[in-house]
This record gives structure tokens, sequence and C-alpha cells, in this order.
């Protein structure tokens, strides 16, 4: 005796939240039932192992023709065939879109192709992320890349705008697309200890400052891309440092501004010289494709490491930048 | 009579990919009517193509217009190879044909194809433009309006109630012609589809013909069914109530007339009294014992000096009743539930069972066969009730199961008296009728009284007088097909009620599997009813409503499944416990008895607690024992009758109780038992009934969540027994409930409605059960209050009111009963409930049912039963005064009538389509589960989408008629088809009444930019 077929459809869709995460977390459903039982739903309504076997069955089915309609999220709400309340719509978008910063961690930068997800079963190992999740959050990244890759305008509004997702969501979506058209590496050792949330910041601050939609957002290009003409007028930053003169007048700027301020002033104003030529040597590469990538390793390298191994604390950094940033404005060079 | 009908090709969107190439698809629209055929011009390249297409006209007869659907096919052009066909859609424009319903469908219609299921969706627009006056055509019926609603719609009233319709007709199978071995599955798939679609409008033209020939305008209580004969050929048959209905002015407080308690009117226009003028069954007794002098004819009263007056009347309105009924062939009514009034008393179940071998259907145009076969049937319906000294059938149904050459034809009722008011012409407004007319028993006990011969009884049944109004006997229990009328006084909450049975046969062929068959039916049904009886008493509760039998055919077994609603009528006497004995004393260990014995109790108490039966006689019985002492006992005999003899005397005595005796005599007997008590009750929050109304809550919320379970289990060992198919039979039905329980938890406090069971043997070794439900939620806080008193409950006027009638009522109650116990009344659902301390011994009677089935099971091969109970069913809607927040571009859909927290202001149509979905490739769609949920959902997004573009935000009295699933996974194939029906209808929340034009016009006009159902 067995049971050979076992459905349940309601008019408006049955969808439980719990279960909704454990298929996107990529349990199968006997694992899931098991989940579900360790949970405690059983003491509700007296169920037994069969119902709640019978229950993620359906529901999993459910998400399973759900999932079609997720990959185009404007779909779910024109669409006839389930009907389902707005704000589970909204619920079940943004739960699709949403991702494990572990996982997001290791393809940061990545090129968002199938050699890389060949590898995801290494990854999901080492995330311990299911691969099923894996491979869902993989597709995600790309086919909102896909999508906004081609599109004029502000990135995260597009995002927002095609893929229905929050705005937070829509600005995590915003960096990776960013760091993988970009191909920053992220994954090099010196790197691990930058969290995802840490790079999104910076996918922000550069989206908003670097590129061609930061300066005029009517032109044809978009936020995807550095803007090359920017990127060309860093090198005339090299002055700062190849001036004598100017760095040192910089220098004792910033010092003067400074002093006083910090309790690592005497750091500051020792490693001064060679922490400028850090910053503007970076800067001044950045043209090349190759050196784009490495920005962030260079400047972990180049500026953070220093500053750390002389024990700067996050608000003298922030100091130290501001005023080296000030004071250059100052110079004559640049009025 | 020649109409022009208009269709236009708006636009296409999420279409599927045809040219793999280029990832788009190059589509074009065919749009045909009858034999004419338009086409769109080819939108290149798009997967949302935009057509905005000309009007395209199609001249033709209304005959056509009510048969044929409007067939809107999506191509993908091809330049060098034919067209690929991307889907259909049918368009059934019935509904543009009556005036008073939808004046335009335009909306997004999902495209259907039957083997890849919904592909993106089409944009139309349809009008029809009828050129002559609607009424006087010969060979059509446009303008009368069908409703599958088994009561009076909500915005109209009924005017004349004329009585039964049928028809049916009947055509080859396309899947079983020749041709069918060179074409596609999908072209065979359409051709069915197309021909049961036209076969459907002919059969309800032809319904509306004898509609208009009776001289009525609407059908209600629509009942279309289809019988797949395989060789033999394809039956599509309908039955119908038709009725003159009234369409009440919309705004106008519409539901008064037609759904307040009868008692408000007739309270109204006899007496005038002074002191009250509101009109609520509350009120009644206030007026009443006011003016308790006075009443004379009105009888309105629970006994008063109406009681004496009451015979010559009674007989009266019984003359005339039959007089008007005696012209109609069949007296039947296909409705459960009914204007106040109408019906007067209820003697029982009526059914009939046949069983017959199909041969092919020689001639389609003379579908005189299968008319014999139902008449004959019909014919012992009518005689059983005649038995039962009722003229009427209400709540009649037939049905039908197949498995190859067999078939069983089964048709059953409730056998009635009704008020010939509404039978005869000119006497038709219920609110100022006549009051000698009104029926001299209260109504809320009224029903409960029965129709027959107390010394002539059909059957041998325990008599008492009527524990509300002491006049009138009634029945220690009762059965009925029909809902529950909502003034009756009941105690406590209703449930569920299953009886479940498998029966083996041998596999045989023709007329020996015939013969075999048709002498298992009356064990079964025995075995059925006493299951029935058993559950109904381990739940200490004494009627039944909404009880439907199904009893389905396969290859080697035979499955019985009857539902009912099980509900504590304070009329009726309380029910005995039930009494386990040996049939020896040292047959079995004493301790075991005794042991079953206390568990039985045990749930009894239980259930007591969980339905909150508390009727006045246990509070002063104090301790409430279910298992009297068994002074006055008869037994049960198991599988042989013994009818008992004394029973006939009847006792009133104080104290005097009975129980229901279980004996134990074998193994068998023990399984029974435990069987019984298997049955779980719902968890915490739960409630089920299979009825309209669930007795004992009333104050729905707006939560509403309709749907369809199917479950098929494989048996495979092959040497079971009927023990053992019966446990696993009632496992799944119970485990699909526990399933529903679990599933809509969320929804607490919630009732599960209409629960629908439908059984099937679909292969030897396959057992299939599909359900359609509707879960509502309602408020804890209010379950005793009932929304039909809503005048009335509101404020403290409430109290005053109680405690006069507390005063007033044992004054009435002395005078004639002999108990010396007098409980005040109790107040439940807002009506009265008259207390008394009897107890009429409660007796065997399931021995009778023997003796009823006596059946003849010749080469006729019938089987019947006629089993004996009664209900009088007055109708009035139970709202809920719940702040309602239904969002209007959401289609809900439910198997109810109504829904809650809203008021129907039009009917736009009724909805019967017919799907058939087919695989080659079942496991890529996720084995036979994926695949059939899949078709489930796609057939709700049909029918919402359908039901928006008419301008609708609901479709109520909704039900999955069939649900036909084979599969060959060896092949990788499977084949479902299913039939769907309801009323599509515009409803508004209750509380925004005056936004009801524009929401309606908005829908309407607005359907064809919206989109539709999200």
């Amino acid at each position: 005796m067995s049971v050979e077929l076992d459905v349940f459809v309601g008019n408006t869709t049955i969808m439980d939240e719990e279960v909704y995460q454990l298929w996107l977390d990529g349990y199968t459903v006997n694992d899931a039932v098991k989940v579900r039982m360790e949970g405690g739903v059983m003491d509700e309504c007296e169920a037994s192992k069969d119902v709640l076997l019978s229950d993620t069955m359906d529901q999993y089915r459910t998400f399973q023709m759900c999932e079609r309609l997720l990959h185009s999220p404007a779909k779910l709400a024109n669409q006839l065939l389930f009907q389902i309340p707005p704000h589970r719509q909204i619920m079940l978008i943004e739960r699709y879109y949403a991702f494990d910063d572990t996982f997001v961690r290791e393809v940061l930068g990545k090129k968002l192709s199938k050699g890389t997800k060949k590898d995801l079963d290494d990854i999901s190992a080492k995330t311990s992320v299911t691969l099923k999740s894996c491979r869902r959050q993989f597709d995600n990244f790309k086919r909102v890349f896909k999508v906004v890759e081609e599109l004029k305008g502000p990135l995260v509004e597009n995002i927002r705008q095609h893929f229905l997702l929050s705005d937070k969501l829509a600005r995590d979506y915003a960096a990776i697309v960013f760091f993988a058209n970009n191909r920053f590496e992220t994954g090099k050792r010196k790197l691990q200890y930058l969290s995802f949330q840490d790079f999104a910041f910076c996918a922000g601050q550069l989206i908003s400052n670097w590129t061609v939609g930061a300066v005029d957002n009517m032109v044809e290009d978009m936020d995807v891309d550095l803007d090359k003409e920017f990127l060309q007028e860093l090198k005339e930053l090299k002055i700062l440092i190849t001036d004598k003169d100017l760095l040192d007048q910089h220098k004792s700027l910033v010092c003067t501004a400074l002093r006083g301020k910090t309790k690592v002033f005497i750091e500051m104003e020792g490693s001064f010289k060679n922490l400028s030529r850090g910053l503007i040597n970076i800067a001044a590469k950045l043209t090349n494709t190759k050196d784009v990538r490495d920005f962030f390793i260079d400047l972990v390298e180049k500026f953070i490491e220093p500053c750390r191994s002389d024990r700067w604390s996050a608000a003298d950094m922030k100091l130290y930048l501001t005023h080296y940033t000030n004071s250059a404005h100052i110079l004559d060079t640049f009025k | 009579m020649p109409g022009k009908l208009k269709a236009k090709i708006v636009a296409g969107r999420h279409l599927p990919v045809m040219d793999r190439a280029s990832d788009l698809t190059d589509a074009f629209v065919e749009v045909k009517f009858g034999n004419t055929t338009f086409k769109t011009d080819v939108c290149p390249k798009s997967l949302n193509p935009q057509w905005n297409s000309e009007w395209f006209k199609f001249e033709v007869d209304d005959e056509d217009l009510q048969d044929e659907p409007l067939q809107i096919t999506v191509l993908d052009h091809d330049t060098y190879s034919a067209n690929d066909a991307i889907g259909k859609v049918y368009i059934d424009i019935d509904p543009l044909l009556y005036s008073e319903a939808a004046s335009v469908i335009s909306g997004w219609f999902p495209i259907y194809d039957t083997i890849h299921g919904i592909r993106g969706e089409i944009n139309v627009i349809v009008k029809v433009e009828l050129f002559n006056d609607l009424n006087r055509f010969r060979q059509s019926s446009c303008g009368v309006k069908f409703f599958c609603t088994t009561c009076i719609p909500q915005c109209y009233r009924a005017t004349l109630v004329h009585g039964f319709v049928e028809e049916l007709v009947v055509n080859e199978d396309p899947e079983y012609q020749w041709i069918d071995r060179i074409r596609t599955p999908r072209a065979s798939n359409e051709a069915r589809q197309r021909l049961i679609s036209l076969m459907s409008g002919e059969l309800q033209r032809k319904i509306g013909l004898k509609v208009l020939e009776m001289g009525g305008n609407a059908v209600v209580g629509y009942l279309q069914c289809f019988d797949l004969e395989g060789e033999s050929g394809l039956v599509v048959r309908a039955i119908g109530t038709a009725c003159t209905l009234d369409k009440l002015s919309s705004g106008s407080a519409p539901n008064t007339n037609t759904h307040m308690s009868p008692l408000a009117h007739g309270c109204r226009s006899t007496h005038n009294s002074p002191v009250h003028s509101v009109c609520s069954s509350q009120r009644l007794s206030q007026n009443f014992s006011v003016s308790v002098p006075t009443l004379i004819f009105t009888g309105m009263g629970s006994g008063g000096s109406a009681g004496k007056e009451a015979g010559p009347l009674r007989t009266l309105l019984r003359q005339q009743t039959q007089t008007a009924l005696e012209q109609r062939e069949f007296p039947f009514f296909t409705l459960t539930s009914f204007p106040p009034g109408f019906l007067l008393h209820v003697g029982g179940v009526v059914s009939a069972r046949s069983v017959k071998l199909l041969d092919r259907i020689h001639n389609p145009d003379e579908p005189e066969t299968r008319d014999a076969w139902w008449e004959e049937i019909r014919q012992e319906i009518k005689s059983h009730a005649r038995a039962l000294g009722c003229h009427a059938v209400v709540g009649y149904s037939e049905s039908t199961s197949i498995c190859e050459e067999v078939c069983i034809l089964s048709a059953s009722g409730t056998a009635a008296i009704l008020n010939p008011r509404y039978m005869r012409e000119g006497c038709l407004d219920i609110g100022c009728t006549d009051h000698r007319f009104e029926e001299p028993s209260p109504p809320n006990c009224g029903f409960c009284h029965i129709p027959y011969d107390e010394l002539n009884m059909p059957f041998p049944a325990q008599l008492t007088y009527c524990y509300h109004c002491r006049r009138q006997k009634v029945p220690d229990v009762l059965f009925t097909t029909i809902d529950l009328p909502s003034e009756a006084a009941v105690a406590g909450k209703g449930c569920l009620i299953q009886a479940r049975l498998c029966r083996l046969k041998k596999k045989a062929q023709g007329e020996a599997n015939a013969t075999a068959i048709s002498n298992l039916l009356p064990f079964m049904e025995y075995e059925l009813h006493t299951q029935l009886m058993n559950k109904l008493k381990l739940r200490s509760m004494n009627a039944l409503f909404g009880l439907h039998i199904q009893i389905s055919v396969g290859e080697n077994m035979l499955l019985g499944l009857a539902s009912a609603t099980g509900v504590y009528l304070t009329a009726l006497p309380a029910p005995g416990g039930i009494q386990i004995a040996g049939k020896t004393p040292g047959d079995l260990s004493s301790e075991h008895i005794s042991s079953i014995q206390k568990r039985i109790n045990d749930t009894i108490a239980v259930n007591k607690e969980l339905y909150q039966i508390n009727p006045p006689e246990l509070a002063e019985e104090g301790v409430g024992s279910p298992i009297p002492e068994p002074r006055h006992r008869s037994r049960l005999f198991r599988s042989h009758s013994e009818s008992s003899d004394e029973l006939s005397e009847l006792d009133l005595s104080h104290g005097k109780k009975d129980a229901f005796v279980l004996e134990i005599d074998d193994t068998d007997a023990v399984e029974d038992i435990h069987s019984l008590l298997i049955d779980a009750p719902p968890p915490t929050g739960f409630y089920s009934c299979n009825t309209e109304n669930m007795p004992g809550i009333s104050n729905w919320t707006s939560g509403v969540q309709m749907f369809t379970s199917v479950r098929v289990l494989r048996l495979s060992n092959a040497n079971l027994t009927n023990q053992g198919l019966n446990k696993i039979f009632t496992d799944l039905c119970e485990n699909l409930l526990k399933s529903f329980y679990f599933k809509l938890r969320s929804m607490i406090p919630c009732c599960l409605c209409h629960l629908n069971f439908t059984v099937a043997v679909p292969e030897e070794e396959l057992i299939q059960v599909t359900v359609t439900a509707v879960a509502m939620t309602y408020d804890k806080e209010q379950t005793q209050e009932k929304t039909a008193e809503k005048p009335i409950n509101k404020g403290q006027s409430l109290w005053s009111l109680e405690a006069e009638e507390q005063l007033q009522f044992p004054l009435e109650l002395c005078a004639d009963s002999s108990s010396s116990n007098i409980q005040t009344a109790s107040k439940i659902s807002g009506i009265i409930n008259s207390a008394s301390v009897d107890y009429g011994s409660f007796a065997d009677r399931c021995s009778t049912w023997l003796e009823l089935l006596r059946l003849k099971a010749h080469t006729i091969r019938r089987g019947s039963v006629k089993t004996s109970r009664r209900t009088q069913s007055l109708r009035s809607h139970i709202r809920a005064h719940t702040p309602p927040c239904i969002s209007v571009t959401v289609v809900k859909m439910t198997p109810l009538s109504f829904l809650p927290g809203t008021r129907i202001i039009k009917y736009l149509g009724i909805i019967n389509m017919f799907f058939i979905r087919e695989t080659t490739s079942l496991r890529e769609e996720g084995g036979v589960s994926g695949f059939l949920h899949s078709f489930i959902a796609e057939v709700f997004a049909m029918v919402r989408a359908h039901v928006a573009a008419l301008g609708g935000n609901a479709v109520v009295s909704y039900s999955m008629k069939e649900c036909v699933f084979m599969e060959n996974p060896n092949k990788n194939q499977a084949q479902c088809l299913i039939n769907v029906s309801g009323d599509a209808v515009i409803c508004i929340s209750e509380t925004d009444q005056e936004s009801s034009a524009s929401t309606a016009n908005t829908g309407q006009t607005g359907g064809s930019e919206t989109d539709g159902a999200t």
C-alpha cells in the first residue's frame, strides 16, 4: 500500500515561510521534514510524520512551479496561475533573492561564468551552504547581472525595478554586479578579513563617485563601469609624489592639521611619504584593467597594512584621509 | 432569430518561445465561431504581441449562441512548415445572453494547451448584440438564468417555484472513434473538449426551453454531470429546479424578504402588536407571550392554542399542496435550502440505486434508454416519498459510477411536505401572505414533526412529543440530504460524520457482474447507515444534514462513503449512549467489554465537551452520564435483522433512557468498534461540516480558503480482506482530514465547510479520493450570537427579552407536559430552546433498515434504500457582521452560496468548464503529483480569469464535478479530465454598500485594462 498521488491546491496559494526557507536552503524533502519535526510543528494540530511529509511535498512542488516566475519577478504580479496576496509575493521575491554572505564572499569579483559555476561544489563544501542553494544564489547573481548589464540609468534603481527588491537588497546586488563586472580580486588571503558588507560599502562609494553615472545620470553608459576619463585624470595626481616640494608642502599641511588630534601622530608623520606614495601609485595605475582588479589587494598591502602595524585606529584613519584630501586641495597645483 | 457576436483580440503576453533560433514567437490568432473563422495579422518576433485587431463580427442564430463556445486559437506563424498551435481559449458566451448578467466579456485569458498546459495569456473583448426580444424563441432559450446555487440566489426573490427540470444528451465519445487512432492526442483532446462544450450548451438550451414552457425564468440548483461511458458513448445530463425569480432592487436591503426568519413576517402580519414591530424570531416569543389569547390561526407560537387548530388546517394545506404537486411528473427540488415557510415537514431520506449494463448508444438523437433508466429511478424515489407520507422530494441529486460496462445510477433526496403557497400562481409574496396559511408548527422545530401517520408508520420508529412545542410527534433521529434550516434550534456545534466502507467482489463480466454488484448494494447501504448511526451516537447528536452517500464501483471492489453533518436538534430527544454487550455473558472477558465500554463513554463525554452540546436537560440532570441504565434495551445484532416490537410503545415518563447496544459476537465486531473510535476529533480550533451552514457558528470573519485535494492510494497487497480494506480506506479519509487541519492551521479558529469527498476506483488496485472544501475563519468571541438576530442581539434589550422569555415559557409547557422538571429556556443561537427532561427510549433501528432493504435484485439489477428521517429547511442566510476586507482584484472561490462578510449584488452567469490535460513526459513534470498539481492550479486560474473577464470577483457554489485521472507510468504518460462549475458573481463587502454600483462598473469596464486576478 502506498500513496501514489497526493496533492493539495488552494485557490489562494498556501505557502509556509518556514518551508520556503528550507527549500531555498536546499534541504531535501526528507531533511526538511526532519527539521520541521525538530522545530515542533507536530505539536500543533496533532500532526503526524506522514502529514508533515505530505505537506512538505506539496509546498516544495508549489515552490518549484513558482520558481520560473521568480526568475522574472515582474511576472509574478500579473501571472494568473497562482493567486498570491501582494505581501506574500514580496516575501517570496525577497527571500528568493536573499543570499548568504559567506557564499557571496567566495564568488565576489569572480566572473559569473560556467567555469565559476563548476567550482560551486567546492564553495558549498567550504561554506557549508548546500550546493542547491549555492546554485540558486549564483544563478540569481548571473540573472541580475545579465539584465542590468544592458540597461541605462542608475544601477541600484534598475535592479530594484526589474527584480522588485528592497532597497537594501538592490544595493547589495549592485555591489555584486559591480564587483563581477570589474572583476575586483577579493579572494586573496590578505583580504579574507573583509566581509561582504565591507566590500558592498566600497562598491557603493565607487558607484556613486567613480562611475560615469555618478557624474551625469543622463549619459549613455551607466554605473557598472568606472569612468575612464576619471581614471585617466587620476594619473595627474602623480605630481604629489614626484614633485619633492609638493610632497613636503602636502606633508606639512597635513601634519599641522593633525597635530595634537591623534595618539599616533608621530607614526603618521613618519610614514606620510610612504603612505602617500602608496595611495598615489594605486590611483595612477587604475587605467590598467589588471590593476583595477588588484585595487583592493593593493590598497591593503600598500596602505592599510602599514597603518595597521602602526596601530592606527579607524578614527585616526578617517582623520588622516580627510586632512590628506583637504590639504591637497589647498596646494596651489590643485586650485 | 439572429444576433451579432463581436470579438476583438487586443494583445498577448508571456507567450512561450516557439522559435528556438530567435527565442521569440511570430504569433497570430484565429477566432472561430460555428463555421466562421477570422484571423489577426501576424505579430512578428514578440512574446508580448499587440494585435489590437478590428472587431470580428459573427452573425448567428441565437440557438448557436447558446450551444457554441467562441474558440480562440493562438498560433505561431511559420513560413515554410505548418503553423504551430500555441494553445486555445474557449469562451462560453452564455452569460452575455441575458440582460441582467454581464454586458461584456473582457480580460486576460490563459492560453491553454491540452499537452503543455497554460502558455501565456491573451486579452480579448467579446460583445453580443441580440436583435429581438429575448423571450419569443422556439429553439433557443436565451434569457433563462442558470444558477448552481442550491438556494434562492441572494439578490433574488422566488415568486414561484415550478419544480423539477431534467434533460440529457448523448453522443459518441471522440476518444473512442476510429479516427482517434490516427490523430494526435492533442487533436483528440480538443475534439472532446469542444464536443462537451457543445453538448453542455445544447443541454442548457433545452433545459431553458422547458423552463420557459413552465413559465419560469430561471433554473436554480442546476447540476450538470458527465458520464464517460467509454465505448458506449458520452452522456451529459442535468437536473435543476425551475423558478420564477424577481430581482430585488439593489441597494434596498435586499434580503429582508427572502432571507429573514419567517417568524418575522408572520409575526408582523398577524399581530401588529403594539408592543413590538421589529422582525426577528427573538421578538416572536415576546409577541407571542403578549398576545396569547388572540392567537388562533397564526399558530406561530410553540404550542398554545395553535395545536388544536393545526390539525384541520394542516390537512387542508396538504391537500392543496398535493394537488399542486400532483400535476407534476416529479415533484423534485434540487434545492437544499429554502425560502422561509417553504418547507413544512420532512419525512426522511429516500434513495434509489440501479445497476445497469451499458451498451452502445445507437442513435444519439434519441437517447431513450438513458432517459428510461432515470425515469425508472425517479419513479422509485417518488413512491418512496409517498410511503413516507410526503408529496415532494427536496435536496434531490443524481449521480453515477461507471466501471467498464457496469453503471450504478443513484438518486437521493429528502421526502418532504411543502407549503402550497409557492406552488400556486398569484399567491407569491412571502412577506404578506394571509396568515392562515402559515404553517401551524413553530419554525424552529416544525420541520422535525413527522409528516406520516403515526399509526401507519412506514417503518418502525421511536416517536416522542416534540421537545420544543410538545404538540407534535417527532422521531428520535433525523436524517436528511438538505441543509440545516437556519432557524432550527440546535445545541452546540455540528460536525462532519463519515461512514466508510469497502467491499471486495469477484471480478466478473456482464450480467454476472451486475448481479453481484446489486446483491452487494443493500448490505453496503445497511452497514453505512449503521456506522453513521453509531458515530452519531458517539458524538451525542441526533440528526444528520447534508447526507450524501456515494457508492463507487471498481473491478474488484465497491467503495461506499457516506458524509453528513451531525447536529443536536433540541426538538428531538437526547440520544442515548452506546452499550456494549457480549453475546453471552461468558463469551468474552467482561473486563475487555468494560474497557471498551469505558472508552466509548469517555469518547461520548469528550465529544459533548468538544461540540459544546449542553442541552438544557443535561444541566438539570447534573451528571449527564452518557450511558443510562440499560433498563429498556434493544439489541443490535450485526448483519441480521431482528425487529423489536415493543418499540411502538411510547413512554414519556421521566428518567427513562435507552442506550444503543452494540453486541460483540465475533472479532469483526471488535474491529468495528475499534474503527468507530478511530475517528479523531478535529484539533482544537477546528470544526468541520459538509453543509452550507455550520450549525452553531455564524459569525464568520473574512478569511476564506477554498481548496481541492486529491489522493490516490495503491493497494499493493493482493490478499486483502474486507476488514483490512476498510481500515485502509478509513485511514485514507482520516489522514486527508488531518492534512487539511495541519495545512490550514494558520486560520484557526476556523471551520472546514462543505467538505465534499468523492471516491473512485480508477484502476484495479487504486483508490482515489477527491475533496473540495472551503476553510473559513470565524470570530471565537461571539460564537453564541447569530447574525440573523442582529437587531435584537445588540444592546441591552436582549437581556430584558430573555428574562421575559424565561418567565413565560414554563407556563406554556406545564399545560401538557407530563414532565415535572421544566428547564428555563436556554438561548442558543438566539432561538428559544424549550426544556425538557424526558428521554424517549431509544430504539434499535438498524434492524429496520434491512427490512427496508428488501430489494429486488433480479435482472432489473436494482438496489434501493429508503430510510426515513425528517426535516424542514427554511433558508436564511447567515452572514457575518465582521468588518470584511476583500480586495476586488482577487477572485475568491467557495463551494458555498455566500462569501462571509459580503453581499452578492449581481450574478454574472454560470461557469461550467471542462478541461483535459495530457502529458507524455510525466517524469519531467514532477510525476503524477506534479502533473495533477499544476493541472488543478491551471483549472483554478482559468476559472478565475473567466470570472474576472465577466467583471466578477468571486465564484460561489463552486464544485469540481469530475476529476478523472488515468496514468501509465511505464509509458511516462498521464491524462486527467476535470469538470468544474459555479456561479460567477460580483460581491461587495457588507459595510460599504454605497460603493456597490461603482465597484461593479469599474469591475466590468476596467476588466480589460486591469490584469485580472493576481
